[in-house]
């Protein structure tokens, strides 16, 4: 799973005000390369949240995003392709997603998050 | 990429081994699956350098068909894990990088914005009721650009209604229809291959919607 889909993913059981983003546990990380698409890149730098994404980065070892953006960065290819690096390339295989407030853990197997809900949490 | 090559590409796909009657599992063929995304695509710009989400997308096909003509990120949500592993093993297959989630649709936690287009083949709604009208509710929540779907041509109106009423797009437009031939997948169909009319749906979500849930 990449990070742009956890970026995307929150938790929504019952009560629960503010499901994201969902924390990382991680056993077993990789990476898959891509192709760099600088305009892709440049539409999702405002849809992404960033800090969640530094964040999570962070848990799967890959520091070198910056904590602050600016538009401008967006015309360094250096910045671009550790964004891309970063949203695209690092997969989180196995582990969890742990929801924020419920500290609920949704189980990561073979890259695909389990985000089934238990019938008293809907 | 070609609709012929699209469609052949989907053909070798691997289906349901053993589909699950009450979550209505119904491959989507190759024939509509193909037509569905190559349009999208060449009518309409809603599929290349975009993220696109598969709602129920069973063994994957639809999302491996946004893939294949150049989505640039691609998730495909189910709610049975087995249909998920097939459909991992096919993007797999392909070499195609989709990201797969295992979730029920009707209570999804997902951030809006992002999603640009929602392809999907709900269940029709004939074992559970009103099942294909809640996907759509929540497609037009995440998506910010279209929603494909398809639906009962015998629904038609109520899909219309259902979308520009209830769900708030802006607007909602039958792009086709076309043929689904149900192969005799379950004890309870009688004839051994059955054509189902169905419409080939685009919705637009309103601008400002998609925000998630």
């Amino acid at each position: 799973m990449r990070l742009l889909t956890h970026n995307m993913l929150s938790s929504n059981i019952k009560g629960v005000t503010n499901g994201f983003p969902l924390r990382l546990e991680i056993e077993k990380a990789v990476e898959k390369q891509v192709d760099f698409n600088v305009d892709f890149l440049k539409n999702m730098f405002v849809k992404i949240e960033w800090k969640a994404l530094v964040d999570a980065s962070r848990a799967m070892g890959y520091v070198d995003l910056p904590d602050q953006t600016e538009p401008s960065m967006l015309d360094s290819d250096e910045f671009l392709k550790k964004f891309h690096h970063a949203l695209l390339e690092l997969h989180l295989e196995e582990g969890a997603l742990i929801c924020p407030e419920t500290d609920r853990r949704f189980p990561v197997n073979k890259g695909i998050p389990n985000m089934l809900l238990h019938e008293d949490e809907v | 990429m070609k609709l012929k090559q699209l469609e052949s590409l989907l053909g070798d796909l691997q289906q349901f081994e053993n589909p699950k009657v009450e979550l209505e599992q119904y491959p989507t063929g190759p024939h509509i699956a193909s037509r569905m995304l190559y349009t999208a695509e060449n009518s309409f710009g809603d599929v290349s350098n975009k993220v696109v989400a598969d709602f129920g997308c069973g063994c994957g096909t639809l999302g491996v068909a946004a893939a294949l003509l150049g989505a640039e990120h691609v998730v495909g949500l189910d709610i049975d894990s087995q249909s998920l592993d097939i459909a991992s093993q096919n993007a797999e297959d392909l070499e195609l990088d989709i990201n797969f989630v295992q979730c029920d649709i009707r209570n999804l936690g997902w951030r809006g914005q992002v999603v640009d287009t929602v392809v999907m083949n709900p269940p029709f709604g004939t074992r559970k009721k009103g099942a294909d009208m809640d996907f759509l509710s929540v497609a037009l929540k995440i998506a910010s650009q279209a929603v494909y779907s398809l639906h009962k041509t015998t629904t038609r109106d109520h899909v219309k209604r259902a979308a520009l009423r209830d769900f708030n797009a802006s607007s909602a437009e039958v792009l086709c229809e076309l043929r689904y031939d149900v192969r005799q997948l379950y004890k309870f169909h009688k004839k051994k291959e059955v054509d189902i009319a169905v419409d080939l749906w685009r919705f637009v979500p309103q601008k400002g919607q998609g925000k998630g849930i």
